[in-house]
């Protein structure tokens, strides 16, 4: 198939950007979104050309790297998968798709359609995690005995890849679902209660410091996520946030 | 203790300022403002049935003191802290995103009254601005600027003469389809806002679109009727 394509371009993080056309020709429906990037910028580089910069990694849907807002939306137009994971049959011949950056205060630009994420990064830092003692008498966490619902439900929360698509497909550019993902999948073991309080208060605090937008329960984090996080996680976040500040 | 104590006085100063704080504020005022929508609804749709029934509740709700000096500084301030703890939020959020999209598909994701409950918000703050001229200053004038005497069956001939001009019917109509689109997402997000998100959401979300339908119609069908049963007279 024949596209055109409307891509941001951006030198740097302090460069004006702005959408450039491009002409793509012979596309397969079978490749991924990516691979028809690659298509791209492969006849950029023999026209002597900068190719369009854009993050990937692991091109199976894992690990949160790629990104791109696709014709208004998070990973483009299907649903539960990554940017990789998008096949070009979703698109018909002599279609016109805008590709853009993340969009949020707190993911600027860093050239074309990569944008900084270390954002999510310290709000990780600021509390998504537990002290466990590795001195060599570490416990075997199957020692403590889990519910099966919420090892489910903390399962579920923990499979949130980091990619930014709830802030991007947010119109507050809210990370709530990412910060609740990480804050749940915690919060729902007994291993995450013993700094459950002091977790939630300081990434939340982090969340606020790094300039994202408030949830105003939308739901298009949901809709979006690749990994299909749950709002529910939101309303538990929420939860132990006045547990952790009140009580 | 000392120790416990100190970190709940540090962390209620930090509440305040953080987004989940606000988030839970606006919920709260919302749910409030819910119940004070059933109450007014209640009493108006005794306007429908009896006239002297009206004027009754209405001569209750407008002298009793619990009511008057209790509930009625309670409520203005809900009103005013919701709708500008809305305001900060909105521009909060569009701070959040100092570059646009070229291309938004908001519809693929998201409904239209979740995306713009800053419109349907201002529609009401509008309306009840006209609210406030209709019925509350000239109230206001009656008991504390000119000190006239309680008339205990003057409500009933307000309400009718207020609603005799089609121009204002028109105007609440309009009011309560969006204050129905407001509460359409407004009533669950709610809900979602204090943590309440479980085995009964399900109830909540349908209960929420049932009272976000109910109430604006009660409130338009008391405007149509006090207008329509005049023009049989």
């Amino acid at each position: 198939m024949d596209l055109t394509l409307k891509i941001w371009r951006q030198k740097g993080p302090q460069e004006k950007g702005q959408m450039v056309e491009y002409k793509v020709t012979d596309i397969s429906e079978h490749m991924s979104f990516l691979e028809m990037m690659d298509v791209l910028n492969e006849s950029l580089v023999a026209k002597n050309e900068e190719p369009i910069a854009f993050d990937h990694d692991c091109r199976e849907g894992i690990c949160g790297m790629c990104s791109l807002y696709i014709n208004g939306e998070a990973h483009g137009p299907d649903r539960g998968i990554t940017t990789c994971q998008l096949h070009m049959r979703m698109f018909k011949n002599g279609d016109t798709i805008y590709i853009e950056p993340w969009r949020a205060k707190a993911f600027p630009v860093i050239k074309d359609l990569v944008v900084d994420r270390m954002a999510f990064e310290r709000i990780q830092q600021a509390g998504g995690f537990i002290s466990v003692n590795t001195s060599g008498n570490t416990q075997d966490a199957n020692a403590i005995p889990i519910s099966k619902h919420n090892a489910d439900l903390s399962m579920d929360a923990a499979a949130c890849i980091g990619c930014g698509a709830c802030v991007a497909s947010c119109k507050n550019s809210s990370a709530m679902l990412f910060v609740s993902a990480k804050v749940s999948q915690f919060a729902l073991l007994p291993q995450g209660k013993i700094e459950a309080a002091d977790r939630v208060r300081n990434m939340v605090a982090q969340m606020d410091l790094e300039g994202f937008g408030n949830c105003t329960n939308t739901g298009a984090c949901e809709v979006e996520c690749p990994k299909s996080i749950s709002l529910e996680n939101i309303a538990r976040m929420n939860r132990e946030y006045l547990k952790a500040s009140i009580i | 203790m000392l120790y416990l104590g100190s970190l709940n006085l540090k962390n209620m100063s930090g509440i305040l300022s953080s987004s989940i704080a606000r988030k839970v504020a606006m919920a709260l005022s919302a749910l409030f403002l819910i119940i004070f929508l059933l109450i007014h609804l209640s009493v108006n749709l005794t306007s429908l049935f009896s006239e002297d029934a009206f004027n009754e509740a209405s001569h209750f709700m407008g002298t009793n003191s619990l009511i008057q000096y209790v509930m009625q500084p309670i409520l203005i301030f809900g009103v005013v802290f919701h709708f500008v703890m809305g305001f900060i939020l909105e521009l909060k959020n569009r701070e959040a995103r100092n570059v646009k999209y070229f291309k938004n598909n908001g519809a693929a994701n998201a409904t239209w009254m979740s995306r713009n409950m800053i419109y349907s918000g201002l529609a009401i703050l509008a309306f009840l601005v006209l609210h406030f001229i209709d019925f509350w200053i000239p109230e206001i004038n009656h008991k504390y600027i000119e000190v006239l005497p309680e008339n205990p069956t003057r409500y009933f001939v307000e309400l009718q003469h207020k609603f005799s001009e089609p121009w204002r019917v028109g105007a609440y109509v309009i009011a309560f389809v969006l204050l129905a689109l407001h509460l359409l997402h407004g009533f669950q997000s709610a809900f979602q806002s204090i943590g309440f998100n479980n085995r009964y959401t399900k109830c909540v979300k349908t209960l929420g679109k049932i009272y976000a339908i109910v109430i604006p119609l009660g409130f338009i069908t008391v405007a149509l009727y006090n207008y329509f049963s005049q023009l049989n007279h």
